[in-house]
């Protein structure tokens, strides 16, 4: 923990700029499974949008274009969620330990 | 009525809740938050207590939520918001600000049932212009899994342990969106984070009136009712279909029930997919307390009904 601010460095008030939790934690280190969008199969209902707890399913002009996998934590909601089946979960690094 | 597509094309516009928090994965909440603040399009201050909504989406220096948020203690969001809107109405009065704000709380069942009932009491008393969603997960999950009153009967609570001594949690929930009915507020209502439509287009229909608002959602906890990471959505829509949950309004005293099943799905079907039920499975007693589990649904399932034909919309 090198680094650390003194005092005279913090915010008053422990006031933060917001939004700001999405550059400092990537929690897509958490991910065991990875889903896998299958494009052909979408009918753009945004059900997995809707229900993504890390607001992790990407949107442009109210269509889904992919995954954010810096925040996505794998949790599958969306796979479940899907009606066509259209998201797959897979296992990160095809299944192999992080660690030797 | 706010459809997927508005709520998606409000998010795009501009996000009010990031990634980057530290809820588990699977955890029902976010979904919750997301679909309410997208669902206000005016400005919104946000209020929580304490809560794993709180621990995980503020961790110094940053924060999920784009939006002005503020947090206190455990047991008075609703005392802070109502200073906040009350500070709000000063500064409007003084003509010193015209836009219209919005002020929402989203605290946990630990913050709104337990220890923030009576703060939560005193500013629907004092109507104060505010909505509060409290996401039910029926437990003190933050913390890990302490029985609260929230938490249903039986179910399995690190300060109710399953044993034998006790199944699990001996009493009932208690029905706190009838309590805070008898307050006589313009808008209360019940929801599930599995028909998160109908909570987008109850939350447009509580901005409707000026007073205190008041939404409870089940908000399904994979931890702590020992699910799937991925079951958030079945969880929910179970305890709906099973009538533990009904979703309904009351709006200026008239009830109005947003969906009733067309079958009778016995709530042992819910109960026998969590991990925090699994000894009413295993034991020889399970039986006769599924039984009146039961009993309970079908009893609070039938005052409702009675309370809808008696206090119904057309009644």
């Amino acid at each position: 923990m090198a680094g650390l601010k003194g005092w005279r460095e913090l915010p008053l008030g422990g006031v933060v700029a917001g939004g700001t939790a999405r550059d400092l934690n990537k929690t897509g280190s958490w991910r065991a499974e990875r889903p896998i969008w299958h494009e052909e199969k979408c009918i753009q209902c945004l059900q997995c949008w809707l229900h993504c707890p890390d607001d992790s399913v990407l949107i442009r002009g109210g269509k889904v274009t992919g995954f954010d996998y810096e925040h996505c934590k794998g949790c599958g909601v969306c796979a479940a969620i899907c009606p066509k089946d259209a998201i797959e979960m897979v296992p990160e690094r095809g299944g192999e330990c992080a660690r030797p | 009525m706010p459809s997927i597509k508005v709520l998606a094309e409000r998010e795009e516009r501009g996000v009010r809740f990031t990634g980057g928090h530290t809820l588990c994965a699977g955890c029902a909440e976010p979904m919750v938050v997301r679909t309410v603040l997208n669902a206000i399009p005016d400005p919104v201050v946000v209020a929580s207590p304490t809560g794993c909504l709180e621990v995980a989406t503020s961790r110094f220096p940053g924060t999920a939520w784009n939006v002005p948020w503020i947090h206190v203690a455990f047991e008075n969001a609703a005392a802070v918001i109502s200073g906040v809107e009350a500070a709000y109405k000063v500064l409007r009065k003084k003509g010193l600000l015209d836009k219209r704000v919005r002020f929402v709380v989203f605290a946990g069942d630990g913050g709104t049932y337990d220890i923030g009932l009576q703060a939560l009491s005193g500013a629907l008393e004092r109507g104060h212009d505010f909505l509060y969603v409290c996401l039910n997960n029926e437990a003190y999950m933050n913390t890990g899994v302490q029985r609260s009153s929230a938490t249903p009967k039986c179910a399995a609570a690190t300060t109710a342990p399953v044993g034998e001594a006790i199944p699990g949690k001996p009493q009932e929930r208690k029905d706190l969106t009838e309590i805070v009915a008898a307050h006589g507020i313009p808008y209360v209502a019940q929801a599930a984070v599995s028909h998160l439509i109908d909570l987008a287009n109850k939350v447009e229909r509580a901005m409707n009136y000026e007073g205190p608002k008041f939404i409870n959602v089940l908000t399904t906890c994979p931890l702590g009712w020992r699910t799937p990471r991925d079951s958030a959505i079945q969880q929910a829509k179970q305890a709906v279909e099973t009538r533990y949950w009904p979703l309904y309004e009351v709006i200026e005293g008239r009830y109005k029930i947003n969906y009733k099943p067309k079958e009778h799905v016995p709530v042992e079907e819910w109960l026998k997919t969590q991990g925090r039920f699994r000894h009413l499975f295993r034991d020889p007693q399970g039986k006769e307390l599924i039984a009146q589990i039961q009993a309970e649904v079908d009893r609070r399932w039938e005052l409702l009904l009675k309370k809808e034909q008696c206090f119904g919309v057309g009644g």
